[in-house]
């Protein structure tokens, strides 16, 4: 298995032997900083574009095609537009939080995107807490949202903002209990061991039922969490025309945007982490030529595979079902999801205490 | 001379030509900084490839417009993907269908609301001239006679096609412009001082009162 | 006849006019009375239309047509205001709530003003346009210095003024207030993704739920009545498909049909079963259109295309014979444009066979889904009496258990020689009017089906004399459009233009009926009954 740590420490040791130690830990923040945003920039490129061509897939229609070859490209052209747009100042509104609500939900979506273990010895942000951190810095989120619907002075906006709030607070809660349920098979909340223990299986296989009820509850609720369809009321565009971001033009939607698309990644990409082993590859115990040759495959390809085949799970669904009404995405939370995850929680203390997982 | 290259369909087989040759000329009159003229060239491939149309149709030709964004025609194909439903972050407004007196504030009120650049198509015979309602009481007579209209798409409704070489030929446009030197701007710094101010000190409902002149 | 009988007894003033339908006159002062006579005795209880017309010096006169839901029965009758600058009529608003946005309409074009109605504002011009369009003495030719366009933001009033009189004859103007100002409003529209259209509602919110609803109407007001005043009847032919452009055929139907009854001209059978095949067709393209247009508003885009992707098939057809997609210019004053095309029979078969299989495909992608199902089952329920009383005929009455198809009811072209099943449902919910029109597309599949094979030959077009003049009278004609009965009043005085000539729009009962509906549901609720009410604005704004 190829370990990245290699690499970081590498770097560290050719840093150390020219000077000091507090500059070359400098250098090294600023250039691990630098690859995050490089990182969450592409991510969300690739995202957008594979959300295009995959609802163009389920509508039967083709999706861009012109901008590049087979329409790869496309997304640049879009950044670039975004880029070079007016961005619109509004009367009337509370210009100081309408101009920091893009950068709070951006700086809570990269924070959490720093969490994620892409490989082996390629984890950002790994201590004892992760799962506690990440939790946290992401839901710094909802504040942005709030913010924008509150300082934007429009009324669409504000539902949109309330809306958001409601349905975000409550979905945090069935999002912490799922991975709490994962929590209590592993005894940690650091990421990378979290992984380390999925290597003789994933935990959704390891942990059986219960598991499975988490990883449904996770991706049910995760969905909620990032406001994607069927649970995009706050920016439903036929009730809010685009809800909480009505108002906001040019890179300060762009922002929105990205960070809409980078928080879908992220709740696949915990889902992959956590549920379906991270990096680790697929392991069938007993085949030993086969576990051989998985081994030969990158982590972070594991990663990336995984994460975007939940992804891609998020997408189907979002492009299939019909918007839910904000009743009833209160009801199927705090009457059916809550609950659940409540008795699923207690069914997996129950198995590991009685050691009944695998 | 510089031609916007359009992929897949040649410089001859758009009509209109000679208006673009002198569009390019106009806006090259004074030469152009090599620098600034290549990051136009980045920025305006970007911009042209990437144009969002704003959701707005009053009658049929909104229901063609739909046809155009559905699976036969997709115009997803040319980067027109995102339709948005918010004017802010919209680039271009197709006006689709007639617009009657009572609409044409709520039409130029969208219009302002739309960030720069800002592009407007008149989709059919009731945007471009009022069309078969030209002697209705309540029907304005060519939606340019409140909004500086980009590319006029003929016919009630355009076939599908039709909105399609109206949407490439607004991509042609797009590609000659120039941003740097503020050579796109709809109007002066000045006079858009003078508009804030106004929009400033006017009550609540009477924002961008103006009669446009109908003499014209 | 014990209808006239009872009407003499009832109105001793009454007279009958004979020429064109015939009505009869009321007496201004009888009118309130002999319509709650009409209501609570004989059980007239659908209003189908209520036209204004400009009756020269004698004043403006209203024209009601009214049908028994019961026994089919109807009557047309008239009442005229005192005179020109006293015109005021008592409200029948009270009695058929459809009066209530027909008689703004009237005030609108005329400046009748109705005694007691409780929202006597203008239902299309804005409250700043001056003068009466459809006045004879509004001068056209001026219309521009009279009006010019007005660019300043329109102002919304929270009240409306209403007009009554007290036991002296004195003319009282009172307000209503509509909105009070600790009210939370939102305005939806006119430029709104899931208005369909430019319809604009103001509503009044209590966190999420609707406490009330004002319609707006007007943002694509095009004065097509008018506009038919100075048209010769052929040229009136051309604004029909513009108005509710998803039943282009359909309204030239009823318009051509109107013109031949005036003329007194029987079309050919061909001509009869190819009108009939065309209005099924467009039924079935309106309907894929509202169910692409349903699943759009409720977020399953997905749907949206599946729609649109068969629409198309639909539209290939018409392409083929009349030359339009959209707009069709097919139907003339005694046939159709032209013979139809020889692949049109073996088309209309391909696309039976395919559209079949496909209604299952929509079935399982979106009616079976459980979120489709408890977002419209429930929600939005219109009861049968407030479906008749506001005249909410076609898809919408019938989910409400109300049997209007003018199909069954007068029936027209060859509907009376094809089997078909009314489709009617109970629940009067946004579930019902769904199912209903996914039903009916069954059901125009089913009559295209009957009739494809057995097109009678004969002339497609009838010999018409190059300047049309149909003979003095009031006519009215129906057809069943794709979203009720879509009604053409043609008032001639003799001449080759029509006098007046009034289109029932079919859209207007349904926006008149969603303050109703709509109070105590939420705002993405709104959108849910908006979308299966199914109404196109060109066609509420004529």
């Amino acid at each position: 298995m190829f370990d990245f740590s290699i690499v970081t420490s590498w770097i560290h040791g050719v840093l150390t032997s020219v000077m000091p130690v507090g500059v070359a830990v400098f250098i090294e923040c600023i250039l691990v900083g630098v690859c995050l945003l490089l990182a969450y920039a592409i991510i969300a490129i690739i995202m957008i574009f594979m959300e295009r061509k995959v609802c163009a897939a389920f509508q039967c229609r083709l999706g861009p095609m012109r901008v590049g070859p087979q329409g790869t490209i496309q997304v640049f052209a879009d950044v670039i537009k975004m880029l070079i747009k007016e961005i619109i100042v509004i009367r009337h509104s509370d210009k100081f939080l309408y101009n920091l609500a893009p950068y709070v939900v951006i700086l809570a979506s990269i924070l959490a995107f720093a969490c994620l273990p892409v490989n082996k010895g390629m984890e950002i942000l790994d201590f004892n807490v992760g799962v506690f951190f990440l939790m946290a810095a992401s839901s710094i989120g909802i504040v942005g949202i709030l913010l924008a619907g509150w300082s934007s002075n429009n009324k669409y906006s504000l539902i949109g903002a309330m809306r958001s709030g409601a349905q975000m607070i409550s979905y945090e809660l069935s999002i912490g209990l799922s991975i709490l349920t994962i929590v209590v098979l592993t005894d940690t909340m650091q990421f990378s061991e979290i992984v380390a223990r999925q290597a003789d299986g994933w935990f959704i296989f390891k942990g059986h039922i219960p598991a499975i009820i988490a990883f449904v509850i996770y991706l049910i609720a995760g969905n909620a969490e990032v406001n994607r369809g069927p649970f995009d009321l706050p920016e439903a565009e036929s009730e809010l025309t685009a809800g909480y971001h009505t108002e906001y033009s040019g890179m300060h939607f762009g922002l929105f945007y990205v960070a809409e698309f980078v928080n879908l990644f992220i709740i696949a990409g915990v889902a992959a982490t956590i549920f379906l082993g991270g990096w680790m590859p697929l392991h069938i115990s007993g085949l030993d030529g086969f576990n051989a040759v998985m081994d030969y495959i990158p982590g972070f390809v594991w990663f990336f595979a995984k994460a975007f085949f939940v992804v891609w799970l998020l997408m189907w669904i979002k492009w299939t079902f019909p918007r839910l009404r904000i009743d009833q995405i209160l009801t199927l939370e705090w009457k059916y999801l809550v609950p659940i995850g409540l008795c699923n929680l207690l069914l997996m203390v129950i198995c590991v205490v009685f050691g009944w997982h695998f | 001379m510089k031609k916007p290259v359009i992929k897949s369909i040649p410089y001859e087989e758009f009509n209109n030509n000679d208006y673009l040759e002198r569009m390019v000329k106009q806006l090259r009159e004074n030469g152009t900084n090599v620098v600034l003229g290549c990051l136009d060239d980045v920025i305006n491939w970007g911009r042209s490839n990437s144009l969002w149309p704003l959701t707005f149709a009053t009658s049929c030709c909104g229901i063609e417009f739909m046809a155009v964004g559905a699976a036969r025609y997709d115009f997803a194909r040319f980067g027109f993907e995102v339709t948005r439903a918010s004017p802010r972050q919209a680039d271009f407004i197709m006006v689709a269908g007639t617009i009657t007196d009572k609409m044409a504030p709520v039409l130029k009120r969208l219009y302002d609301q739309m960030a720069d650049p800002k592009y407007v198509v008149a989709v059919g015979g009731c945007a471009i001239s009022g069309g078969p309602f030209k002697k209705s009481y309540h029907v304005v007579n060519g939606v340019d006679k409140i909004l500086p209209v980009d590319v006029y798409i003929p016919g009630c409704p355009p076939r599908p096609e039709a909105m399609l070489y109206g949407l490439m030929q607004l991509q042609r446009k797009v590609k000659l412009e120039k941003f740097f030197g503020g050579a796109n701007k709809q109007m002066s710094y000045k006079e858009y001082e003078k508009l804030m101010e106004k929009d400033l000190t006017a009550d609540k409902n009477e924002l961008n009162v103006e009669q446009p002149d109908m003499s014209k | 006849m014990d209808l006239a009988e009872k009407i003499k007894t009832l109105v001793p003033g009454a007279e009958y006019v004979e020429s064109g339908d015939g009505l009869w006159k009321i007496p201004s002062e009888k009118l309130h009375d002999f319509a709650k006579a009409l209501k609570d005795e004989l059980h007239f209880d659908f209003l189908r239309s209520l036209t204004g017309t400009d009756c020269g010096e004698e004043g403006f006169g209203v024209v009601y047509h009214v049908e028994a839901t019961d026994s089919g029965r109807q009557i047309v009758f008239k009442s005229v205001t005192p005179g020109r600058e006293k015109c005021e009529l008592p409200t029948v608003s009270d009695i058929w709530k459809a009066a209530e946005m027909n008689e703004r309409e009237v005030y609108d074009y005329f400046g009748v003003e109705f005694l007691n109605h409780p929202d006597m504002r203008r239902l299309y011009l804005r409250d700043d346009w001056e003068g009466y369009p459809l006045r004879k003495d509004y001068d056209m030719d001026k219309t521009r210095e009279i009006n010019p366009i007005r660019m300043n933001n329109e102002v919304a009033s929270d009240d409306s003024p209403s007009y009554e009189l007290d036991e002296r004859g004195n003319f009282i103007r009172k307000r209503h207030v509509i909105f009070d100002n600790d009210e939370y409003v939102i305005n939806i529209g006119p430029q709104h993704p899931a208005t369909h259209g430019v319809l604009r509602f103001r509503v009044s919110l209590e966190g999420e739920i609707i406490k009330k609803l004002d319609v707006h109407c007007g943002y694509i007001h095009r004065g097509i009545e008018k506009m038919c005043e100075s048209l010769t009847y052929p040229q009136t032919l051309a604004l029909t498909d513009r108005l509710d452009y998803l039943g282009a055929q359909q309204n030239r139907h009823a318009l051509c049909m109107c013109i031949e009854k005036g003329l007194g001209v029987e079309v050919s059978d061909r001509v009869k079963y190819i009108r009939t095949i065309m209005d099924e067709l467009q039924r079935i393209d309106s309907h894929l259109l509202f169910f692409s247009c349903l699943c759009m508003d409720m977020g399953a885009l997905t749907a949206f295309f599946y729609g649109f992707r068969d629409r198309e098939k639909v539209l290939d057809i018409f392409e083929e014979t009349c030359g339009g997609r959209l707009i069709m210019n097919y139907n003339t004053i005694g046939g159709v444009q032209a013979d139809i095309h020889p692949n049109f029979v073996r088309r209309v078969k391909d696309f039976i066979k395919y559209m079949r299989p496909t209604l299952r495909e929509y079935h399982e992608v979106f009616t079976g889904n459980v979120i489709a199902q408890t977002r419209l089952k429930g929600v939005g329920v219109l009861k049968r009496e407030d479906a008749i009383s506001f005249g909410t005929t076609g898809g919408t009455g019938r989910a409400s258990g109300w049997a209007c198809d003018v199909r069954k009811r007068h029936p027209y072209g060859v509907y009376d020689k094809v089997d078909f099943k009314e489709i009617v449902f109970g629940e009067g919910d946004c579930f019902a009017r769904y199912m209903v029109r996914m039903k009916e597309i069954e059901e125009s599949l089913n009559i295209i089906e009957q009739l494809i094979d057995n097109i009678p030959e004969g002339e497609y077009q009838l010999k018409m004399k190059p300047v049309i003049r149909i003979p003095e009278g009031t006519y009215y004609s129906a057809v069943e459009g794709s979203r009720g009965e879509f009604g053409v009043f043609i008032e001639s005085k003799g001449d080759k233009y029509p006098y007046r000539l009034k289109f029932r729009s079919t859209g207007l009962p349904l926006v008149s009926c969603m303050d109703t509906i709509c109070r105590g549901a939420k705002i993405a609720d709104l959108i849910a009954i908006g979308g299966t009410l199914d109404y196109v604005v060109p066609d509420i704004d004529r």
